[in-house]
């Protein structure tokens, strides 16, 4: 497709869409009371350096993808991109055909005819894509984040199909080629703090709670995440009246299983609330892979606060290792 | 007014109006939640108001609990009900092809689906929350005679559109959505509409609804009429 002046529109070609690739940004606020989750990137840190690495504004749209993600033919003019997170992914150039292997945390140029692909994320979830300009998207409530259930954000609150193709606007080239030595470190327990029905809880449930591990089952998405180990056993009510859930809420439906409310959850919930992840640890939390196993830990509410500003500081420093 | 707070996790205020689910706690958690919003405080990310509760989440990087808990009790309310909700029709097809769960609700209440019907029409509901997924309203309170359980197996998908009935409440399905809720009928509206970025949402809490009932060649000509 040629735009007027003859200029090639530049876009990618989407030749296979990986499992679940969407658009995504910061998230969107203040619409929980309709039924409207944050959203947003998962990795919050990942997709921040991202940005960083392509000189893009902080808040720009950015490609997700988790385990599998796409393999993109590159049409238009020469640019620059990113990719974070711990992935496996290649470069096809077009002039001769050889295929670069990528690294994570390293720009890239991209001209015309160029693939990439990307293979897989290693033993964790989520990588980004970041392109040095804008992604054309479609904002609702201040936030391009692609939410399939309410069917919206970009494309239509559809994950990037075959096909599709995403198209951009104010490529740039000019950034010069940067690299960021950072090593996604994981952490063997995540914190919690104590959530509003600890109480409802036995003592030697509350116990297995923070003493033992759990798995993490295949039935965990943006959504939530979903525990098997011992039983959490209530003993005051397995229902409290439907109220509101924030992300990271950890919820005991009766079965007795953990289910950890990710950044695209139902809003309201009528399960017994045992524990909320600390907002520190969210980042690590989401890159968990099914198949492992987890353990919780409990701190206070002051010491998740200080944490967190550790955890802030920290990504602070990463990024203004990006010059 | 507010009987209890406590943090919920790390970024959230977690307020408690008082452990009955009634009209006059749920106006207090609306109340406080329209003036909140009017405020328009800018460390605030989100409120989310439920029958008896009112969770408050905020940006750990302006402020943390114990701040944004003294500016909450120290907010001065202001009386914002009137202007703020509004009532609203829904029209309602319960043709057999959309009333799904009708025999259900014949078989355990005893009661003709007719009669039923016409209890469901007799009143106006109250909006006491909006969510779970986009749009869906709580809505509340049915007649005692037509209260029922949810189904022992949920649904995995319930159609778009569904009006569904439990316990006290009434909802409307906003998207097609795994529910257990007993369905007796179908409404053409789109109660979520995205198109409006303003107020995607036709009905929030402290809304009123009035539900009337259509024939299935209305139903079919409802979106084509406009």
């Amino acid at each position: 497709m040629n735009t007027k002046d003859g200029m090639k529109e530049n876009n990618f070609e989407v030749i296979r869409p990986g499992i679940n690739t969407t658009y995504q940004d910061f998230g969107r606020k203040n619409l929980y009371h309709i039924g409207v989750p944050f959203s947003g990137a998962m990795d919050n840190r990942n997709y921040l350096i991202s940005n960083k690495l392509v000189n893009n504004k902080m808040n720009s749209a950015v490609i997700e993808f988790a385990y599998q993600g796409p393999m993109l033919k590159f049409n238009g003019e020469s640019t620059i991109f990113a990719i974070t997170g711990d992935v496996n992914f290649n470069i096809k150039r077009k002039k001769n055909s050889i295929l670069e292997k990528g690294n994570s945390y390293q720009t890239y140029n991209l001209k015309n005819g160029d693939e990439i692909d990307i293979l897989s994320t290693n033993r964790s979830v989520y990588g980004y894509l970041a392109i040095s300009g804008n992604i054309d998207v479609k904002l609702f409530g201040n936030s391009c984040s692609t939410n399939t259930k309410a069917k919206i954000g970009s494309n239509d609150g559809e994950k990037i199909k075959k096909g599709d193709k995403i198209f951009f606007s104010n490529l740039s080239n000019k950034t010069q080629i940067k690299k960021l030595n950072y090593i996604n470190t994981k952490i063997e327990q995540i914190r919690v703090i104590r959530g509003t029905n600890y109480n409802y809880f036995s003592k030697e449930s509350k116990n297995i709670f923070f003493r033992n591990e759990f798995n993490v089952t295949k039935l965990t998405d943006r959504m939530g995440m979903r525990l098997e180990g011992n039983k959490i056993k209530n003993i005051v009510d397995t229902n409290i009246k439907s109220e509101g859930l924030i992300k990271g809420t950890i919820q005991i439906p009766a079965d007795g299983n953990p289910i950890i409310m990710l950044s695209d959850h139902g809003t309201i919930g009528g399960y017994p609330k045992i524990g909320v992840v600390i907002s520190a640890d969210y980042d690590k939390l989401v890159q968990i892979v099914p198949g492992s196993k987890i353990k919780f830990k409990e701190v206070s509410l002051s010491d998740a606060e200080k944490l967190y500003k550790f955890y802030n500081l920290e990504t602070q420093n990463i990024l203004n290792q990006i010059s | 007014m507010i009987k209890n707070i406590t943090n919920l996790g790390d970024a959230a205020l977690y307020c408690d109006f008082g452990q009955e689910v009634n009209r006059a706690t749920n106006l207090n958690v609306i109340n406080f939640f329209n003036n909140l919003r009017d405020k328009n405080f800018s460390e605030i990310t989100n409120i989310s108001p439920s029958y008896n509760k009112l969770i408050i989440s905020f940006d750990l990087n302006l402020t943390n609990f114990e701040k944004i808990k003294k500016k909450i009790l120290n907010l001065e309310l202001k009386k914002l009900n009137n202007k703020i909700n509004k009532n609203v029709k829904i029209p309602v097809c319960c043709n057999e092809k959309y009333s799904i769960d009708s025999k259900r609700l014949e078989t355990k209440l005893k009661i003709s689906f007719e009669k039923i019907l016409e209890n469901f029409f007799s009143k106006d509901y109250f909006c006491y929350m909006t969510g779970f997924i986009a749009g869906m309203p709580f809505l509340g309170d049915i007649n005692q005679e037509i209260r029922l359980n949810r189904l022992e197996t949920p649904r995995v998908k319930v159609p778009k559109g569904s009006i569904g009935i439990t316990e006290q409440f009434c909802n409307i399905y906003t998207f097609e959505s795994p529910g257990g809720w007993n369905i007796i009928g179908n409404t053409p509206v789109n109660i979520f509409n995205k198109e409006n970025s303003k107020n995607p949402a036709l009905i929030n809490p402290g809304d009123k609804v009035n539900f009337y009932k259509i024939s299935i060649d209305e139903y079919k000509g409802w979106n084509e009429r406009k």
